[in-house]
């Protein structure tokens, strides 16, 4: 089987998010495999192992990513394609869903995996998108899949309900926490991962011009939410407590 | 593969300066590298930590359970070599592991003394027989390795060891008596490195299974920390250890015994640096939440001086710790095929390095001391509730000043070590320090230059002519009977260490400015600002401290006058520094670098 993941290198869920100038701030900040990547990633080995065939994990970034790639390929998957997109200047998501449909063009996938949701622009986005622009089926939140034969059985996320569907292969599906747990790269899978093939692509490798990919969306400013603030116990007997709590709510908070 | 010539001897640091370019910084990790450490980390703290409470209750079948997991993931087998079903990975590749499990407390300990102490004795002493046989298993957790040298009556005399081995009748085993005393992971360990003295003379090592005849443990030690690590009694009544399980040569465990010891060393400094990044980050955390008179106690200079002392001094520790992993590093990397297959070899490889080790020994765990006391105390009341992890961590720092030498030990070790080195003229200590006399006699005070570092390295100078000028001066008066006067070894040992602290981190930020600029090094140069300015300080009533007690009359006079002119700089503003570091602690809630 023909395996792809798509995969992105986002911030460490356990960095503290800085903002200035309208920029997040990237000094020193760990990066890691976009967690529900990461759930792709395993399931996509483990199709692997069940089915035989290769995994191929693709990015799209700048060339920092290739660390991500390393580490997938450190996790057990075969080969890794990093599409620079470093020409494009403040890419979006239609900047991503444009390379990497430019790149899957020439492949013959049967499944792609990726994550629901990455977890900084958290748009949701690429996975079906490039579904779309391939033509193939797509199903996202996936909590469990089987293949059998040219189908895939699968169990999908809706809202905390399951849902349970039968699809035939090529098909995209991105995954939901509960999908698997990922496995760490083993020491021997690291020390192997070096010498796994990691091909780097720009966009005249993808028969591309910038303005193919430029993106289709302005981000005009980026804030941080508001700060929580210290409760506050609010005193009197009942009745005075919720005329003050209904007050607070209507006039403070504004919520109703 | 001979020596080659510019290899770096074992304290060469006194003598001469270096390149950045000559140590390893940890900015020299590699990608890889930094997979094990996250890999590592990952680990413990997705599988370890949430254990802990239980494991610090004995519950061990879980400690066996989770070494065994730790041995699928490859992080038991950094030192084993390949063909014996290890990863045979570089001294660097293991130190991160160490490292990184210093975040698992007392675990920390199962699993270290099992890579360590238990499994090095194999892979470094064994015959081919012997690794095949036992380090497969040990490689993957499969099997437990612990380490039985201490006894009831002998401690840091380890070669007063009563334990006795005596050949069997038929020549076939050698019958083991006597007690082996606080044994990491006694209790469920299954292979036991252990010294016995054969015929009561021959102190020598063997390799000795759980199942054999004679062999049994005691009851679980009540220990003041690292509760969740077994500590036994190793008891051997007669123990029937197959003659092939002698390691190495008979008589020679003290070869051994030193050489592990060394490793076990360096390691336990390592495990220091883990523990110290994590306790400033629990401390800059609960000083960002924690709010007295309305106000997050961050804010107070009293607690940002105590972050920003408590990195400093990690960063002293972790810079002169990882230039002495790169040197072992750099050992094992020159030692041919052969040779890595030879224990003298291999012991010669490590010997090299051990005032470096012991060094690494006593700061690394001074350090850690230091810094748990201050977290404890950021945490206020907090800090004394065992619910707060550095409770835990306060108390289990405390054994690393006693075990693998105590701290006392390992100070003797040091000018003891160069003292022999010198005389052996590997290093030309004592031609420097009768050079250095007529030179301090003519010498003029200097004003360094006003580059980042500039002052720092001519303290730096400065502090190793005051090393030659005291050592030298205690050489000359006491000659052998040097070894009786422990105070004066002990300061000498804090002279060295000052040294080597100062330069390592000199040299470290150096190399960092030259990689990314100045800019990007500014937590390095300022720690090793504070930490300089302080350790001089410590240099300078070290020294005087020594010259008084040793010298009398127009001599003394001279020399403390020259110490004077030695120790003659403008101080920089501590408390401005000090605060200007901790505003980044606070601000990323972790050590900075």
């Amino acid at each position: 089987m023909n395996i792809y993941v798509i995969l992105k290198r986002t911030f460490d869920t356990e960095e503290k998010i800085q903002i200035e100038n309208g920029r997040v701030v990237d000094d020193g900040a760990e990066y890691i495999i976009n967690p529900y990547d990461e759930y792709a990633v395993e399931e996509a080995i483990q199709i692997r192992d069940e089915h035989g065939g290769e995994v191929t994990v693709v990015t799209v970034g700048d060339e920092e990513a290739e660390k991500q790639l390393r580490t997938a390929l450190a996790m057990g998957a075969d080969k890794a394609v990093l599409i620079e997109d470093e020409e494009v200047e403040d890419g979006d998501t239609f900047t991503t869903q444009t390379l990497l449909a430019a790149y899957f063009k020439d492949q013959e996938p049967d499944i792609i995996l990726g994550g629901n949701v990455a977890v900084d622009g958290g748009s949701g986005q690429v996975g079906p998108r490039l579904a779309d622009q391939l033509g193939i089926n797509h199903v996202t939140s996936i909590t469990s899949i089987d293949i059998q034969g040219s189908t895939a059985v699968i169990e999908k996320d809706v809202e905390g309900d399951q849902m349970m569907l039968e699809v035939p292969l090529p098909l995209l599906v991105t995954a939901q926490q509960g999908l698997n747990e990922p496995r760490y790269p083993s020491l021997p899978g690291i020390m192997k991962a070096k010498k796994k093939p990691l091909e780097t692509l720009d966009l005249d490798d993808l028969d591309l011009d910038e303005e193919d990919a430029e993106p289709k969306t302005v981000t005009k400013e980026r804030f941080l939410p508001p700060e929580k603030q210290a409760g506050r116990i609010l005193d009197g007997d009942e009745d005075e407590q919720v005329r003050e709590l209904v007050s607070l709510l209507k006039n403070e908070a504004k919520v109703v | 593969m001979a020596m080659t010539e510019d290899k770096v001897k074992g304290g060469g640091f006194l003598l001469g300066s270096q390149r950045p370019e000559d140590i390893f910084t940890p900015e020299d990790l590699t990608e890889e590298h930094k997979m094990i450490a996250k890999t590592t980390e990952d680990f413990v703290k997705n599988k370890v930590v949430p254990e802990i409470d239980y494991i610090e209750n004995h519950e061990f079948d879980r400690s066996v359970r989770l070494m065994k997991e730790a041995g699928e993931l490859g992080l038991l087998g950094a030192d084993v070599p390949e063909e014996y079903g290890g990863i045979g990975l570089d001294k660097i590749s293991s130190s991160l592991i160490t490292e990184k499990f210093a975040l698992a407390g007392s675990f920390s300990l199962t699993q270290g003394a099992h890579v360590g102490i238990g499994s090095l004795p194999i892979v470094f002493f064994g015959t081919h027989e012997q690794k095949e046989k036992y380090l497969p298993a040990l490689a993957t957790g499969e099997k437990i390795a612990a380490y039985a040298l201490t006894e009831p009556t002998s401690g840091s005399d380890a070669l007063g060891a009563k334990t006795t081995a005596k050949l069997s009748e038929d020549g076939s085993h050698y019958l083991l008596t006597g007690e082996k005393q606080w044994i990491t992971n006694a209790g469920f360990a299954d292979v036991f490195v252990v010294y016995a003295k054969i015929d009561g003379e021959q102190f020598s090592a063997f390799i000795v299974e759980r199942e054999y005849d004679g062999v049994s443990v005691g009851p679980e030690e009540k220990k003041m920390g690292i509760k969740g690590s077994s500590t036994r009694t190793l008891i051997l009544d007669e123990a029937k250890v197959p003659k092939e399980n002698l390691l190495g040569e008979a008589g020679k465990g003290h070869v051994i015994a030193f050489n592990i010891l060394n490793v076990g060393r360096y390691k336990l400094g390592v495990g220091c640096i883990g523990g110290a990044k994590r306790a400033i980050e629990l401390s800059a955390k609960y000083a960002n939440e924690r709010k007295q008179f309305k106000t997050p106690i961050s804010s107070f200079p009293l607690i940002q001086k105590k972050l920003a002392e408590m990195a400093a001094k990690t960063y002293a520790m972790e810079s002169s710790i990882y230039r002495t992993g790169g040197l072992i590093d750099d050992a094992f990397q020159n030692l041919s095929e052969e040779e890595q297959k030879d224990g003298a070899a291999v012991g010669r490889a490590i010997a090299e390095y051990a005032i470096e080790c012991s060094l690494n020994k006593f700061f690394g765990s001074e350090v850690l001391d230091f810094v748990v006391d201050e977290a404890v105390q950021i945490h206020g009341g907090y800090g004394f509730m065992a619910e707060y992890e550095v409770e835990t961590m306060y108390r289990n720092s405390r054994i690393n000043r006693i075990f693998e030498g105590t701290n006392e030990i390992n100070r003797m070790l040091v000018p003891g070590t160069l003292l022999r080195k010198a005389m052996k003229g590997e290093l030309p200590l004592l031609e420097q320090a009768q050079g250095l006399q007529e030179e301090l006699m003519m010498m003029m005070p200097e004003e360094p230059g006003d580059e980042p570092l500039d002052q720092e390295k001519y303290l730096l100078a400065n502090a190793k002519k005051i090393f030659l000028m005291s050592a030298g001066s205690a050489a000359q008066k006491y000659g052998e009977k040097l070894q009786q006067e422990q105070e004066l070894l002990a300061n000498t040992a804090d002279l060295v260490n000052e040294i080597f602290n100062i330069e390592s981190m000199i040299l470290r930020t150096e190399k960092a400015m030259a990689k990314d600029g100045a800019e990007k090094a500014a937590w390095k140069v300022l720690m090793t600002e504070i930490y300089t300015q302080e350790a001089f300080q410590r240099i300078d009533s070290l020294a005087r401290e020594s010259l008084v007690a040793m010298e009398e009359g127009d001599s003394l006079r001279t020399m403390l006058s020259i110490l004077k002119k030695l120790t003659r700089h403008t101080p920089i503003n501590l408390v401005a520094k000090k605060r200007e570091l901790a505003a980044g602690i606070i601000k990323e809630e972790r050590y900075v670098v």
